[in-house]
C-alpha cells in the first residue's frame, strides 16, 4: 500500500474519531442549509411576483438568483471552516511527538505532506457533498443549467484546496491547534480583503491585487465560465502552501 | 553495526554535540549514557535520520545516515523519548500504520504485528484504544512499533522513563531479550539499569565523548587493580603479613579504618584464597566488597572527566 494513502487512512481515522470533522461537516450541512433554503424562498416569492409581467418572467434565472450567491456564501463559510480542518495536521504531531515516528521512517517528507493534504481534501468533498443534497431537489422541480452548477462546486472545492493548502502550512509552523487556526483563518481574510484594497488602487496595482484575491477567481465558475487562468490560480495557491509546508519542515530539521 | 566518526551537531552557535566517534557491534546492546542536554537525544536523532548533522559521518547497518538516509530508517526501529502514539486508535490498528509506513509487504503485515504484539506482551490491549491503556503498555506499544519491521538495530531514547519499578523490570527484561536478534543502543539515566541491561556503554557529557567501552574495560581502564574491601571481626597487626605470605599474587594490602584494602592485578581473583585464610586464623569476615568502582562512581568519574589512574 502506498505510504500516502496509509497517512491519508490514519488522518481519516482522527479526523473521524474525534468530534471535528462530524461538527465541521455538520454545521456546514446546516448553514447551507439555512442559505438554500433562504434563497428558494426568496427565488419563488420572486417567481410569484415576476410572473405578474411576462418579460420580468423571462428573466428569471434560478442558476443566477439561487447557485450563484449560495456559492459564495458557502465559500464564505468555507473560510471560516477550513482553517478548523486544516488546524492540526502538523501541529498535533508535533505536539504528541509523533513527528519524530514519521519522519525516522522510510517516508519522504513529501509523500507524508500528500496523505495529510488528501485526508483534508477528503473531509472537504464530504462537506461540499452532503451540503450538494439538498441542492439536487432543484433539478428534480426545475431546470437550472447544470455546468454553472458543477462549475461552482468545483470553485468550490478549489477554493477550499487553496485555504487547505495554506493552513497546512500554518500547521507545520506551530504545535498549538488554536494558533496555527487563527494563523491560516487571519491569512484567509487578507487575501479575501485584497479586493477590496484593489478597488481603490490604480493600475498595475489593482490588476495585481485582484488576481490574489480568492473570489476574483470565483466569480467567473459561479457564472459557469471556466477560465483556465483561475484553475492555475487555485492549484498554485495549493501547490505553494504545500511547498512552504516542505520548507518548512526541512527547514527545521536543517537549521 | 552503529559507528560514528567526528559527529558534530550545532544549532546555531550552540554546541549538542562535538567530534563524537564510537562504534557498536552487531548483536549487542550498548547504553548511551549522560546527564541531562549531554547530547544523547540529539546522537539518537542523528543516527535515526531525524536530524541532519553538522559534520562527521555517521553508520547505520552498514548504510551512510546522510548518503542512504532511506536504507538506515528501514534498517532501524526507534522508540524516541516521547513514546510516539495516535490515542484515537487501537493498538493493533497502530502496529498496522506502523508497519506500512515502515514498509513491511501487505502480505506480511498481519504476522508482523502478531510478532510484534506476542514480543511486546501486548495482548491484553490489543483492540483497545491507546488512550485507554496504562504507562507501561504504552510503553510496551512504542517499542513494539520500533519492531513492527523486524528491525536490525533497535533505537530506544530513555525505554523506562516514567514507569513504576515492576513496569521498569517488564521493560528491561525485554530489551534483555532483544540480544543477539536486534542491535541496540539506549539511553537512560539510570546507571543500575545499564548495568543489567547492557553490554557496554558510551558515556558523553556536554556533547563530547568521555569514554565508551564494556563496562569491565571501562572499570579497569579507571582503577589499575581489583581487590575488595574486607571488614573482619578483628583486625591485628600479623593480619596483614599473612595474607601478604598467602596470597602471592597481591599486590597491596592496608588497613582504612576498620576495613582492610587487599589489591590485586586485573584478571585474577584472590577472593577464594581470602576466605581460606581467614578461615584458618579463625578470623571472622563481617563484610567483603569490591574495590572496582560501582558503575555509579565509574560514571561520576568519567562525567565529571576524572583522570584514569
Amino acid at each position: 500500500m502506498s505510504p500516502v494513502w496509509s497517512i491519508t487512512k490514519k488522518e481519516l481515522v482522527s479526523y473521524f474519531t474525534s468530534p471535528i470533522a462530524y461538527i465541521v461537516i455538520a454545521i456546514f450541512s446546516l448553514l447551507s442549509g439555512f442559505f438554500f433554503y433562504s434563497l428558494v424562498w426568496w427565488f419563488n416569492t420572486q417567481a410569484l411576483q415576476m410572473s405578474q409581467n411576462p418579460y420580468y418572467f423571462q428573466q428569471i434565472n434560478i442558476n443566477q438568483m439561487v447557485f450563484a450567491p449560495l456559492f459564495h456564501n458557502l465559500s464564505i463559510i468555507l473560510l471560516l471552516m477550513l482553517p478548523v480542518v486544516s488546524m492540526r495536521l502538523f501541529s498535533e504531531e508535533k505536539k504528541m511527538g509523533t513527528e519524530e515516528l514519521l519522519l525516522t521512517s522510510p517516508v519522504s517528507v513529501i509523500q507524508i505532506i500528500l496523505g495529510k493534504y488528501l485526508a483534508a481534501l477528503i473531509v472537504l468533498l464530504a462537506m461540499l457533498g452532503l451540503s450538494a443534497i439538498p441542492t439536487i431537489l432543484t433539478f428534480i422541480y426545475g431546470n437550472p443549467e447544470p455546468v454553472p452548477y458543477l462549475l461552482g462546486y468545483l470553485g468550490l472545492f478549489l477554493l477550499g484546496a487553496a485555504f487547505l493548502g495554506l493552513g497546512i502550512f500554518w500547521s507545520a509552523l506551530t504545535e498549538n491547534q488554536i494558533v496555527s487556526a487563527v494563523l491560516t483563518f487571519g491569512s484567509l481574510l487578507l487575501f479575501w480583503v485584497l479586493s477590496w484594497a484593489a478597488y481603490s488602487a490604480r493600475g498595475l496595482w489593482q490588476d495585481v491585487l485582484n488576481y490574489l484575491s480568492f473570489f476574483e477567481h470565483f466569480d467567473g465558475l459561479t457564472k459557469g465560465v471556466l477560465d483556465t487562468s483561475d484553475l492555475v490560480y487555485y492549484l498554485s495557491f495549493a501547490f505553494f502552501g504545500l511547498f512552504l509546508t516542505h520548507s518548512v519542515i526541512q527547514f527545521r530539521r536543517w537549521r | 553495526m552503529i559507528e560514528t566518526q567526528q559527529l558534530t551537531k550545532k544549532y546555531g552557535d550552540l554546541v549538542a554535540i562535538q567530534d563524537l566517534s564510537f562504534r557498536v557491534e552487531e548483536g549487542r546492546i550498548w547504553g548511551l549514557l549522560g546527564p541531562n542536554a549531554a547530547g544523547k537525544t540529539t546522537t539518537m536523532r542523528i543516527l535515526t535520520g531525524y536530524l541532519p548533522a553538522t559534520a562527521g559521518r555517521a553508520s547505520v547497518a552498514g548504510y551512510d545516515v546522510f548518503e542512504q538516509s532511506e536504507a538506515v530508517k528501514q534498517s532501524i526501529g526507534y522508540l524516541p523519548e516521547t513514546v510516539p502514539l495516535y490515542p484515537e486508535m487501537t493498538v493493533e490498528s497502530y502496529l498496522g500504520f506502523v508497519a506500512e509506513i515502515k514498509r513491511v509487504p501487505a502480505s506480511r503485515k498481519k504476522a508482523a504485528i502478531d510478532r510484534a504484539v506476542q514480543i511486546a506482551g501486548l495482548q491484553p490491549v490489543r483492540k483497545r484504544l491507546i488512550r485507554n491503556i496504562s504507562r507501561g503498555f504504552k510503553q510496551r506499544t512504542g517499542i513494539a512499533q520500533a519492531l513492527i519491521h523486524n528491525p536490525r538495530v533497535v533505537i530506544l531514547d530513555e525505554p523506562t522513563i516514567g514507569l513504576d519499578p515492576a513496569q521498569i523490570k517488564e521493560i528491561r527484561d525485554l530489551i534483555k531479550s532483544f540480544k543477539g536478534e536486534h542491535t541496540v543502543m539506549l539511553s537512560s539515566h539510570i546507571l543500575a539499569e545499564v548495568k543489567e541491561v547492557c553490554d557496554g556503554v558510551v558515556i558523553i557529557n556536554e556533547g563530547r565523548l568521555m569514554a565508551s567501552g564494556s563496562l569491565e574495560e571501562l572499570a579497569r581502564s579507571y582503577s589499575q587493580n581489583d581487590g575488595v574491601y574486607l571488614k573482619l571481626d578483628r583486625v591485628d597487626g600479623e593480619i596483614l603479613g599473612l595474607f601478604r605470605q598467602q596470597l602471592p599474587g597481591l599486590k597491596a594490602a592496608a588497613v582504612e579504618g576498620t576495613e582492610i584494602r587487599l589489591e590485586w592485578p586485573w584478571g585474577q581473583d584472590l577472593r577464594t584464597q581470602i576466605l581460606r585464610s581467614c578461615l584458618e586464623r579463625n578470623l571472622e569476615i563481617k563484610e567483603m566488597r569490591s574495590l572496582a568502582m560501582n558503575i555509579e562512581e565509574l560514571y561520576l568519574r568519567i562525567v565529571s572527566g576524572g583522570m584514569k589512574q
